[in-house]
């Protein structure tokens, strides 16, 4: 039993906030209630007691609970509603879930990013089911004239053992609304978890494979217009003119104008980034319409900053790469000395081009933006800080902008820059009309806000016995530092030098699925296996060499390290112990990795079958320690997912440019993994520790891009070093 | 403009729309069918997947004037109370992440199993190439269609 003051989130407690009725409120019903059974239906409640923010109770005891954070494919919409579900000590059969609105004063953090949903909202959650149980109680033993503290639950279910007295929480939810929220309350014994820890399947499960309307793009209203966009054809080039008339008069079509997304008045938010301030918008009756206009629309751009090409990437951070930093980002030791005296030097160089986001759903956004009030609807991570560009944008006060967020098709780090949506908030303002804004394919993946460029110089210098003595990492990227100095090898080598460059660029970059880490594990693991190979040692054996470093006598302040050795060191003996590493009798050719980001830590091993003349990945073994796992079987949808998208960006795909225009535009020239080039099994292991829950969306994507490389040595005896590997020759069956 | 009368899902719908319009858009925007998906619009990703007399045929690349008075099947058509034996297989294995791609993909599935009920692991594979899953659910589709193929 652990009782937590309920001060954090507690705005959340106070009742009749009008958020409780949640899409209702916004008329957005439609598509805000989910996973409700045909039993469900018929047996919904008359009346509904708002608890608190995050839930209601039914007269009959059915329970509804608000999810708040935007959900992008994580399944944060199954795993909030089921914390609450289990402080609440509700039978989930009774959980009907609903999508939270945008609402700053009830919900702390709602954002979709950095893999934090589950681990920030942790304690909030919790604090909302516990609150609301204690309230349950307290109204229950008001009624039963007993001790609160006699009071037990079960399932929905008040019980008063010495009475025999019971209710259940539909019959005390009128009463429940009465009582004042307690200061401090009890939260359940982790042992006792009953829903934590449980396969639940996905809430939206149901409406997804019947093809019902969840997503932004699905949205439809009376007299809705459809919008798109015409932005400039390369990164460099802005607006100059355009002959619109002739376009204005096609069939369908309402107006074509030029206009301005981001005045020079507007505050921008980091989560603007990527807009570029003048576009073009076609708007019409129908999206084909509106696709036909388009591609008549001549519009004249004219060159404002440099065009730069992916030659120009290329070099510079070549360059880069050559260059000493004036101010290191992290020096233990003296790497110079060191390896002056090793008796092995080994040095290499990786890279990696920038990636396109490429969310099967492409950017959209509904606006109906009024004199009296701002309606937005759409697919966004970000929808706090949308609400601050608008505030700006628009003029208008956060109090009339009501922004709800729809199931996203995808996100991966694209849907944090909703500069889209300032866009259909601009156009629905200007044609005084409700409008969806849609980009086409092509728009999305060539006005992307995309993966950085990257390079990184590694050189590790070993002493006669084989130990890593120096290591010196130098990376480059483009608007973008790559490297984590505290993270490991860092306080496990004695001599120890990181360096990072930027190298600006006028192409739009942004936080893309482990930001930095999905290069940056790859290329450390791949270093790492050269750098164990010339020290003669099995690759585990050399990692966990160096953690026991890290443990037992690091190097500088152990506090300075951003990674907890034991942990690191606990996910790699598991996978060694599951993928019976030592059997390399298999005719399997075998690699290793490792990784901690988003403070989850993933090691996997990866075994390349021989197929007809390429190798072919066979199977996935993956340990990860992300404390408590919410729900087991999305999570290892979580994980299966990351190993499949770092295996297919990392062999398959690159965004280019030619003198600022990118060459890729459509999933004919950009290529993204199918089917066949997956992993034929994956077998996740999570560690069972009890500790605090922490990320899972992002951490087993970047250390498998290492494993990848690691095998694809074993079996073709060449270490790949540049991304996408198929560049230099077809390392998988594709 | 042009007037058509198209059968979908067992029911006869008109609309009146450019003729190059394709069956996507018509289903979107005409008819209020928005379980198919829009991805790429040139037939790459397969988000799209209807049925055509049976056959799955990316809708992004099919005019409508090309359809007469072929029988369409769109995801929210293919079984009457979402029990379809690939729908419910796509549930028990809980399939989804973002679920965007899923409709296209329980298409593809359902044709490739009516005309091949028992596949090969290969045969799966190939059938669902055409299908892009961003989310890199394929291992869960994998295990989904064999699933519905053993009921």
């Amino acid at each position: 039993m652990t009782l937590v003051k309920t001060k954090i989130g507690r705005r959340a407690f106070i009742r009749n906030t009008g958020l409780a009725s949640g899409g209702l409120v916004l008329g957005f019903n439609w598509l805000a209630s989910c996973k409700m059974t045909p039993e469900q239906v018929n047996s919904l409640p008359k009346e509904w007691f708002d608890l608190n923010g995050f839930l209601k109770v039914g007269d009959n005891g059915l329970v509804t609970i608000m999810s708040p954070n935007p959900e992008i494919g994580q399944n944060v919409k199954t795993a909030m509603p089921m914390i609450v579900a289990e402080e609440l000590d509700v039978a989930w059969k009774d959980v009907i879930v609903e999508q939270a609105p945008l609402n700053t004063d009830i919900f702390t953090r709602q954002l979709a990013g950095g893999s934090q949903s589950i681990r920030q909202g942790w304690e909030s959650l919790r604090m909302a089911g516990a609150t609301a149980r204690q309230m349950l109680k307290e109204a229950a033993a008001q009624a039963w004239q007993v001790p609160v503290s006699e009071i037990t639950t079960k399932e929905g279910q008040l019980m008063h053992e010495a009475s025999g007295k019971s209710a259940g929480y539909g019959e005390m939810a009128s009463a429940a609304t009465a009582i004042e929220v307690p200061e401090e309350v009890e939260l359940k014994d982790i042992n006792t978890f009953s829903i934590i820890g449980t396969n639940k399947k996905n809430v939206d499960g149901p409406k997804i494979v019947t093809g019902q309307p969840l997503y932004g793009l699905d949205v439809q209203r009376e007299g809705m217009l459809i919008a798109m966009i015409v932005h400039p054809p390369a990164f460099g080039m802005k607006y100059k003119s355009m002959n619109a008339e002739s376009v204005k008069s096609m069939p369908g079509i309402k107006d074509v104008f030029h206009f301005e997304v981001y005045p020079e008045t507007v505050e921008k938010q980091w989560s603007d980034g990527g807009g570029i301030p003048e576009l073009v918008a076609i708007v019409g009756n129908s999206t084909w319409e509106c696709m036909q206009a388009k591609k008549a629309l001549e519009v004249e751009w004219e060159e404002a900053s440099k065009l730069e090409s992916t030659a120009y990437h290329d070099e510079a951070l070549t360059a880069l790469l050559e260059k000493p930093t004036e101010q290191p980002a992290r020096k233990d030791g003296d790497v110079d000395a060191a390896f002056k005296k090793a008796a092995k030097i080994v040095e290499s160089t990786y890279s990696a081009p920038y990636l396109a986001h490429n969310t099967m759903e492409p950017m959209n956004f509904f606006a109906h933006v009024t004199s009296e009030k701002a309606e937005l609807l759409g697919p966004i991570q970000t929808p706090e800080f949308l609400e601050k560009t608008l505030v700006s944008r628009l003029g208008m006060p956060a109090e009339k902008i009501d922004i709800m967020m729809t199931r996203m098709g995808g996100g991966f780090g694209r849907r944090l820059y909703g500069t889209f949506a300032v866009e259909a908030a601009a156009i629905s303002q200007k044609m005084n009309a409700p409008v969806k804004l849609v980009y086409s394919r092509e728009d999305d993946m060539t006005q992307g806000t995309y993966r950085p460029s990257y390079k990184v110089k590694y050189k590790a210098g070993l002493d006669e016995n084989g130990n890593l003595i120096a290591w010196h990492v130098r990376g480059a990227g483009t608007n973008d530092d790559l490297i984590f100095e505290d993270r490991f090898p860092a306080g496990a080598v004695d001599n120890y030098l990181a360096e990072k460059h930027v190298l600006p660029t006028n192409v739009t970059t942004g936080a893309w699925r482990a930001p930095r880490s999905n290069f940056i594990a790859g290329a450390e693991q791949a270093f790492m296996d050269e750098v164990a190979e010339a020290s003669g040692k099995d690759p585990i054996e050399f990692r966990l060499e160096l953690f026991d470093r890290a443990i037992n006598n690091p190097v500088g302040d152990p506090k300075k390290n951003d990674y907890d050795p034991e942990r690191y060191a606990g996910v790699l003996k598991l996978v060694k112990e599951k993928a019976n590493w030592n059997d390399t009798d298999n005719g399997k050719s075998r690699g290793v990795s490792a990784y901690y980001c988003h403070n989850s830590y993933v090691a996997q091993v990866l075994d390349l079958e021989e197929g007809s003349g390429t190798p072919k990945v066979g199977k996935v073994w993956c340990a990860v320690d992300c404390g408590i796992v919410i729900n087991p079987l999305s999570a290892k949808n979580q994980v299966e997912g990351g190993i499949v998208d770092g295996i297919g960006h990392s062999t398959f795909s690159a965004m280019t440019f030619t003198d600022g225009k990118p060459n890729q535009s459509n999933f004919d020239k950009y290529r993204l993994i199918r089917n066949m080039e997956a992993p034929k099994e994956v077998e996740t292991f999570f560690v069972d520790n009890g500790i605090d829950p922490t990320g899972l969306g992002e951490p087993s994507l970047p250390p498998i891009v290492g494993a990848l490389a690691n095998a694809l040595y074993k079996a073709t005896g060449r270490r790949h070093y540049s991304q996408p590997f198929i560049s230099d020759r077809p390392p998988l069956v594709g | 403009m042009a007037l058509f009368t198209l059968n979908i899902n067992g029911k006869k719908q008109e609309v009146d729309v450019d003729p190059t319009t394709p069956m996507l858009w018509v289903l979107r925007d005409h008819l209020n069918l928005v379980g198919t998906k829009y991805g790429c619009g040139i037939a790459q990703c397969g988000a799209c997947t209807i049925h055509l007399d049976g056959t799955a045929t990316r809708a992004c690349m099919l005019p409508v004037s090309s359809v007469g008075n072929q029988n369409i099947t769109t995801i929210e058509g293919l079984s009457e109370n979402g029990d379809h034996p690939v729908q419910k297989a796509w549930l028990e294995v809980d399939v989804p992440q973002c679920g965007y791609c899923q409709a296209g993909q329980i298409m593809t599935a359902a044709s490739l199993l009516e005309k091949n009920p028992n596949p090969t692991d290969e045969e799966i594979e190939m059938a669902m190439n055409g299908n892009i899953c961003r989310c890199g659910t394929y291992l869960r589709i994998r295990k989904a269609v064999k699933m519905a193929a053993n009921s």
